[in-house]
C-alpha cells in the first residue's frame, strides 16, 4: 500500500541523514577529539557505578582462583621463592648503596629530593575490551582534580595519560594504544627511543639512531622527560625482543593486574618554574635598550639559579637569550647552564 | 501456558514483551561493554553489534534502519569510541542487509552466517579505520582473533535469540 511504501521511505531518509550526521561526529572528534568531553564524560560518570560494582565480584573470584591454585603449587613455589628472596636481598644492598650515593650527589647538586606531584589515587576499574582502542577506566574525574593530558601511574610503572574525564570519572589512554607515545631513554645507557603502542598489548620502541640497533632482550625503559606531560624516571617498559632496526617490549605495569592508579600532575619544566624565576625575565628591558641604570641592586633581577629548579634539566633546554640582558648581569652573578652537561 | 489471556494485565504483559524484547535484549548486550575486564588485547568481539546482528538476520520485519543509529549512539557511548562510529557503520550494514533482502528471495542458516562474517569483517574493518584516522597505527592483524571469534560466536548467538524469540512470541 501507499502508506507502508512511505513509512519504507521516509525509514530510509531517517537512516541516510543519521549517517550524515554520524559522519559529521567522527569529522568532529578526529579534528578536535576533545569535542565531545561532556557528553562522553557524562556517559562515563553514569557507567563507571556499574563497572565498579563488578570489579570486586570478579576480583573476589579471581582471589578464590588464586588462593586455590596457591595450595596445590606450595611446595615448588616455596622453593622458587627461596630462591628468589635471596637474589632479591643481593639486588637490595646494591640498591641501598646506590641510594645513599644518589642522595649524597643530589645534596652535591643542592636539588631537592623526589618531588611528590600526585594529584589523586583511585582504581581502574574496567577497559575496552571490545574496540581495536585501548582504553582503561578510571573512577576518579575532575571533582578529585583529574583534567585531560594528566600522566597516569601505578607503583610499577607509567599506565598512560587521561584523554576524557567526566565528574566522577575519566578515561585513560594506555601506553598499548596505538596513539600513545611515549618518550622513554634506556636505563643501561640512556638512548633515547620513542614507545608506540602496537595495540596488542606491547610497545614498539623506536630510536633516533641509525646504525647498530641498541636494544637488547630484557632491557629496562624509563620515561625521559623530554617532551613534557610525562616525568621522568618512571618505568615504561622492558624489551621482549628485536625486530629489524626497532624492539619489542613488554609494558611494566600490566593494566590487567593493576588495581589502583595514580593521577599526577603533568610533567612541564618551563612552565612549571618558581615565580622568582620567571619575575626577572616579566619586567627585564628589551636586550635592544641601553642600560642605563648600572648602579641599581643587582640581587633584585638577577634570576635564581635554575640548578636550585628541581624540575630543571639543563639538557632539555636551549639557553635563554631573555633571561637577563647580558649588560645588566653583575659580575658575581652564578654562571648559567649551557646544556651541555650530559 | 494458556492460549487465552486470563487478564487485561496479561495481554499487555505479552504485548510489551512482543514489542521490546528484541530492543532491550540488544541494549543489555551492548551494555556488557561494561563488564569490568581489563583487557590488554582485543579479543572478545562486539557483543552488542553480534546480537543486534542476530536478531537482524532472523526478524527482518521488526527492524528499521533507522534503529541501528539510536542503538550505536547507545554503544558509542559506553564503550567510549568516538561518537558516530557504531551509528555509522551499524546503519550502513542494515541498509546493506535491506538491499540484500529485497534482491535476495530467501536466506537459510549458512547463508545468514556467512552474511554476519562479512558484516563482522566490515564492521571491525571500519572501526580499525577510523582509529586510524584518529591517530592510532596498529596492523589490522592485530584484529584477526576477535574477527574469528565473532565468526564462530554467531552460531552461539543464533541460538539464544532464537530461544529469546520464541518466549517473545509465546501465548
Amino acid at each position: 500500500s501507499r502508506k507502508a511504501q512511505y513509512g519504507l521511505f521516509i525509514g530510509y531518509v531517517i537512516a541516510l541523514a543519521g549517517m550524515v550526521v554520524a559522519v559529521l561526529l567522527l569529522a568532529i572528534a578526529i579534528i578536535d577529539p576533545r569535542g565531545f568531553n561532556a557528553i562522553k564524560g557524562a556517559a562515563l560518570d553514569v557507567t563507571t557505578p556499574i563497572s565498579s560494582g563488578g570489579r570486586g565480584v570478579v576480583r573476589f573470584f579471581g582471589g578464590i582462583g588464586g588462593t586455590v591454585s596457591d595450595y596445590f603449587q606450595a611446595g615448588s613455589q616455596n622453593s622458587r621463592l627461596r630462591a628468589q628472596l635471596q637474589a632479591t636481598q643481593r639486588e637490595l644492598l646494591k640498591a641501598k648503596s646506590a641510594e645513599s650515593e644518589n642522595v649524597r650527589l643530589l645534596q652535591l647538586l643542592r636539588l631537592g629530593g623526589e618531588v611528590e606531584d600526585e594529584i589523586t589515587i583511585a582504581r581502574i576499574v574496567s577497559s575496552s575490551f571490545q574496540s581495536p582502542r585501548r582504553f582503561a577506566t578510571l573512577a576518579a574525574g575532575s571533582a578529585a582534580g583529574v583534567g585531560v593530558g594528566l600522566p597516569v601511574r601505578s607503583a610499577d610503572g607509567l599506565i598512560g595519560r587521561i584523554i576524557e574525564t567526566g565528574r566522577w570519572a575519566s578515561r585513560v589512554l594506555l601506553v598499548t594504544d596505538g596513539r600513545s607515545q611515549v618518550p622513554v631513554r634506556m636505563v643501561r645507557d640512556g638512548t633515547p627511543a620513542l614507545a608506540a603502542g602496537r595495540g596488542d598489548g606491547t610497545l614498539e620502541l623506536r630510536t633516533l639512531e641509525v646504525g647498530e640497533n641498541p636494544f637488547r632482550h630484557g632491557d629496562i625503559l624509563v620515561t625521559s622527560g623530554i617532551g613534557g606531560i610525562f616525568p621522568p624516571n618512571i618505568p615504561v617498559a622492558t624489551v621482549i625482543r628485536i625486530e629489524g632496526d626497532s624492539a619489542i617490549a613488554n609494558p611494566v605495569a600490566d593494566p590487567a593486574r593493576l588495581d589502583f592508579a595514580i593521577v599526577q600532575r603533568a610533567y612541564m619544566p618551563a612552565a612549571n618554574a618558581d615565580l622568582e624565576v620567571a619575575a626577572p625575565q616579566a619586567i627585564a628591558p628589551p636586550v635592544t635598550s641601553v642600560p642605563t641604570d648600572l648602579a641599581s641592586p643587582p640581587s633584585a633581577l638577577t634570576p635564581t639559579p635554575r640548578q636550585n629548579d628541581p624540575n630543571y634539566q639543563p639538557a632539555l633546554q636551549q639557553p635563554q637569550p631573555v633571561q637577563a640582558p647580558p649588560a645588566r648581569a653583575p659580575a658575581t652573578a652564578p654562571p648559567q647552564p649551557q646544556g651541555t652537561n650530559r | 501456558m494458556s492460549f487465552i489471556a486470563g487478564s487485561s494485565s496479561d495481554v499487555a504483559w505479552r504485548e510489551f514483551r512482543r514489542q521490546w524484547v528484541p530492543m532491550l535484549t540488544t541494549s543489555a548486550a551492548i551494555a556488557l561493554s561494561l563488564m569490568p575486564i581489563v583487557a590488554t588485547w582485543p579479543l572478545i568481539p562486539d557483543l552488542g553489534f553480534l546480537v543486534l546482528l542476530t536478531w537482524r538476520l532472523l526478524r527482518p520485519e521488526i527492524w528499521k534502519p533507522y534503529h541501528a543509529l539510536g542503538l550505536g549512539l547507545l554503544s558509542d557511548l559506553l564503550a567510549g569510541n568516538p561518537l558516530g562510529q557504531a551509528m555509522l557503520l551499524w546503519t550502513a550494514i542494515f541498509l546493506a542487509l535491506e538491499i540484500i533482502d529485497s534482491r535476495l528471495g530467501f536466506r537459510d542458516y549458512l547463508m545468514d552466517w556467512l552474511i554476519a562474517a562479512l558484516a563482522i569483517v566490515f564492521q571491525s574493518l571500519g572501526a580499525w579505520y577510523i582509529a586510524l584516522l584518529m591517530g592510532s597505527e596498529i596492523r589490522f592483524g592485530v584484529l584477526g582473533p576477535q574477527l574469528a571469534l565473532g565468526v564462530i560466536a554467531y552460531p552461539v548467538t543464533a541460538r539464544m535469540v532464537l530461544a529469546l524469540d520464541r518466549w517473545r512470541l509465546a501465548r
